[in-house]
């Protein structure tokens, strides 16, 4: 005759069936404890709650069978695509302005933990006023002539451009560029925005520029590739340059601002997406990130406005390196994203002002939007060196009969290509 | 540009085409902004059924019986049991424009808790321009509250005229069988405050649960295909329509948009159900997609039906060898123009204005 079960049994049986209500162990005697440990082991119940709970009797006995049984808590870390270490990142900052304390306290929680390249106009007088607590080197007019050479360059670093020199120093792989009147803004929830944080994010999860994906990036937390999306296709590409935006005062043209002096933007668009392969965009230097190694040499600072001044209604340098990047990412193969993040844009400048040197900006982007339009390159170009001189050699020959501007652009693009290649080996041979 | 003009209602240009198998109970919901619009219903599905429409709509309604008597040996291009269906609605209506919006699909809430008039946004993104030919990082330029941005040129500021308006969803999200068995349980809470243009050359997927389009400048490339039963493939009908109408929109110079209204999904159909349709279009989809890509419509091709004709015979020739299945998709696409132009006689020879852009 089989034997009856035992009180004790019934009620571990019983246990067993109801650990996942149980919250505390530690009353239960030694041995019952141990009995109950060992049936649910058996019964494969012994999950990491569960573990937990008889860990936290403090028992010996448990804790040593535990180690003898070499019992571990896994932990499944979430891996993002790429991993970015801080020390990867410059920030680099043009400094339009003398005293950049009040800027950098603003994004003193953001910049922090990254180094940081601040470069000086060198129409710039004076001493720049930076606070403690910071990672930085700076670079001044001097600095920069002694890397370019002081005869006439047809590189030039003045006003906006400043900031290419930070670029062409870095070693880094990534860098994120702000504009020295930007300060942190806030998301439609009230919280403040990293904008590095989120560059960084958009450099290290791939890009889909061969087809429009209608919920926008599909790499982000709740959303995915739709329907109608080829399975090929949504692996997706490397990100070169991430363009973000700007709330309050929006990037626009003198007319436009001229035009509607009391307009600020205020709608977040919650959305980060990739520009299409072959769509051409209007890149704001203001405020972006980009991968140096993939695309540093095509972030050219060439295009330079006869009266171009310090206000970024009278530059269209960012518009002319942006479309550069552009065709060179859509030739080589990678993305360039825009969207979030937003900067908070402060105001400054007077619109109808600009408006008397703007016009020329104006008339030349009619020209260069369709010279970009059906740029192409070789298949010979591989690297964006490569590219940067077939473009070069590209607006000499069609754009430079509309503008001498142009003819100085060619020039640039050349020379620059050349910096790059010296600045960059010299500092890889001081890193060897 | 400094005041904000009432959206027009157009409530007698504008017809709303609906497929239905079940009921049309959804509509209660949508009244307040759907009562002053003329309804298409086509019905899927066993015609001897009765579908019940809720009072106060003015509607036709039409079923397999009905599409069979109108268009005789010709409805064979209209596909049974399955929403594709819904295209004859397009094909019937004497409207210059049709929102088009699936039965499971109720009013949704933008972030302040209001309700969208999604008809309403529709409107507004048909009747201004699009800007197909340089991406504007702020999105829609002519919204409240935007612009175009430093940079783009001046001569592109016109824009072209918008011929699709493709709206979003917000619950239960557009995705393929595959990803709704993996992440089943995924909503879309994201509610994204841009309508942007879809760049000219970039295909996209056209979802037809919440879309909008211009008759008159498109009409005839929004052919819903072959789909459901005796068919090899489903849920590939609003897919084919988008590819063809990207195409030829890209080929006009007409725009297509994407983004806001949404909508609020309700229903998450049977993924298992889904994959079984979708299998052979997930594979054939990578044969489609570089055919779109590199597709080239003649210059002469200057009305949709001319170009739609053109990308019939494409088909023919380069997918047939794909499976046989489109050797008899490129006839549909045939008796679908031919069966268009005998509804729509004063269409037929009519030129699109801007003609076929370089």
């Amino acid at each position: 005759m089989r034997k009856p079960p035992t009180l004790l049994s019934l009620t571990i049986d019983i246990a067993l069936l109801n650990l996942s209500h149980i919250s505390d162990l530690s009353f239960l005697p030694d041995h019952v404890l141990l009995e109950l440990f060992l049936r649910t082991l058996r019964a494969g119940k012994l999950t990491e709650k569960i573990l937990k709970l008889f860990v936290a009797t403090g028992k010996d006995e448990i804790l040593s069978l535990i180690s003898e049984l070499n019992i571990q808590l896994i932990l499944t870390p979430v891996l993002p695509t790429i991993n970015i270490r801080d020390d990867e990142v410059d920030i680099v900052i043009g400094a339009l302005h003398l005293d950049l304390t009040s800027f950098m306290e603003d994004w003193r929680a953001v910049f922090s933990r990254f180094h940081l390249i601040i470069v000086q106009d060198p129409d710039l007088k004076g001493d720049l006023k930076i606070p403690g607590g910071f990672s930085f080197d700076v670079y001044t007019k001097s600095d920069i002539e002694s890397v370019v050479g002081s005869s006439s360059s047809s590189v030039v670093f003045s006003g906006y451009s400043c900031r290419y020199f930070g670029y062409l120093v870095s070693h880094k792989k990534y860098i994120i560029s702000i504009d020295d009147d930007c300060t942190p803004a806030k998301d439609d929830k009230g919280e403040l925005i990293d904008a590095v944080a989120q560059h960084i994010t958009n450099l290290m999860t791939p890009a889909t520029p061969f087809f429009f994906n209608t919920l926008y990036d599909p790499f982000r937390k709740g959303t995915d590739f739709v329907r109608g999306y080829p399975f090929s296709l949504r692996s997706g590409v490397q990100c070169g340059l991430s363009c973000g935006l700007w709330l309050n005062l929006a990037d626009y043209d003198a007319p436009t601002q001229a035009l509607k002096p009391g307009q600020r933007n205020s709608r977040f668009v919650d959305a980060v997406l990739t520009v299409p392969a072959r769509a051409m965009l209007p890149v704001s230097g203001i405020n972006i990130g980009f991968d140096r190694e993939l695309v540093g040499p095509a972030m050219v600072p060439a295009f330079r406005l006869a009266k171009e001044g310090k206000f970024r209604w009278e530059t269209v340098e960012d518009i002319w390196s942006g479309m550069c990047v552009k065709v060179i990412c859509d030739h080589l193969g990678y993305g360039v994203k825009s969207g979030l993040p937003y900067v908070w844009r402060n105001e400054r400048g007077n619109a109808v002002e600009s408006l008397k040197k703007e016009w020329e900006g104006v008339k030349l982007m009619e020209e260069v939007v369709p010279f970009f339009q059906s740029m192409r390159l070789s298949q010979g170009a591989v690297t964006a060196e490569d590219c940067v001189i077939e473009m070069a050699a590209a607006v000499k020959e069609r754009l430079e009969p509309l503008d001498p501007v142009f003819a100085r652009a060619s020039e640039a693009m050349v020379e620059w290509v050349k910096l790059w290649k010296v600045v960059t080996s010299r500092l890889s041979n001081f890193a060897a | 540009m400094a005041s904000v003009s009432p959206t027009p209602v157009l409530k007698d240009e504008l017809d709303i085409v609906i497929p239905t198998i079940r009921n049309l109970d959804f509509l209660e919901m949508w009244r307040p902004f759907f009562q002053p619009y003329h309804l298409i219903i086509v019905q899927d599905g066993d015609p001897s059924k009765t579908i019940k429409v809720p009072d106060g709509f003015d509607y036709e309604l039409y079923n397999r019986n009905d599409i069979n008597r109108i268009l005789g040996p010709k409805a064979s291009c209209i596909s049974f049991k399955d929403s594709a269906c819904r295209c004859f609605g397009y094909m019937v209506s004497k409207k210059k424009y049709i929102f088009t919006i699936d039965d499971d699909c109720f009013v949704a809430k933008d972030p302040s808790g209001k309700e969208i008039n999604a008809l309403e946004q529709h409107i507004k993104n048909l009747l201004s321009p699009s800007t197909p030919f340089f991406f504007n990082t702020l999105y829609d330029p002519y919204q409240e509250g935007a612009d175009f941005v430093r940079g783009y040129p001046f001569s592109l500021r016109e824009g072209v005229p918008t011929a699709v308006s493709h709206g979003l969803w917000l619950n239960i999200p557009d995705y393929d069988a595959p990803t709704q068995l993996v992440k089943p349980l995924e909503r879309n809470t994201r509610y994204v405050d841009a309508i942007m243009t879809v760049p000219k050359g970039t295909l996209f997927p056209m979802c037809g649960m919440n879309l909008a389009f211009n008759r008159e400048l498109i009409g005839p490339a929004m052919y819903f295909g072959l789909m459901g039963d005796g068919q090899p493939i489903g849920r590939y009908d609003d897919m084919w329509a988008g590819w063809c109408t990207k195409v030829i929109c890209d080929h006009l110079g007409l725009g297509v948009k994407t983004g806001l209204p949404y909508i609020w999904h309700s229903k998450a159909s049977n993924p298992f159900v889904n994959l079984k349709k979708e299998y052979k279009g997930i594979y054939w989809q990578e044969e489609l997609i570089p055919f779109f890509q590199s597709v080239a419509l003649p210059k002469d091709c200057a009305t949709v039906q001319k170009c739609y004709l053109e990308l019939s015979k494409q088909v023919k020739a380069k997918l047939g060898k794909v499976d046989d299945y489109f050797n008899k998709l490129a006839d549909a696409m045939v008796t679908w123009i031919e069966a268009w132009d005998e509804l729509n006689p004063s269409s037929a020879s009519a030129e699109v204005a801007n003609g076929p852009k370089k």
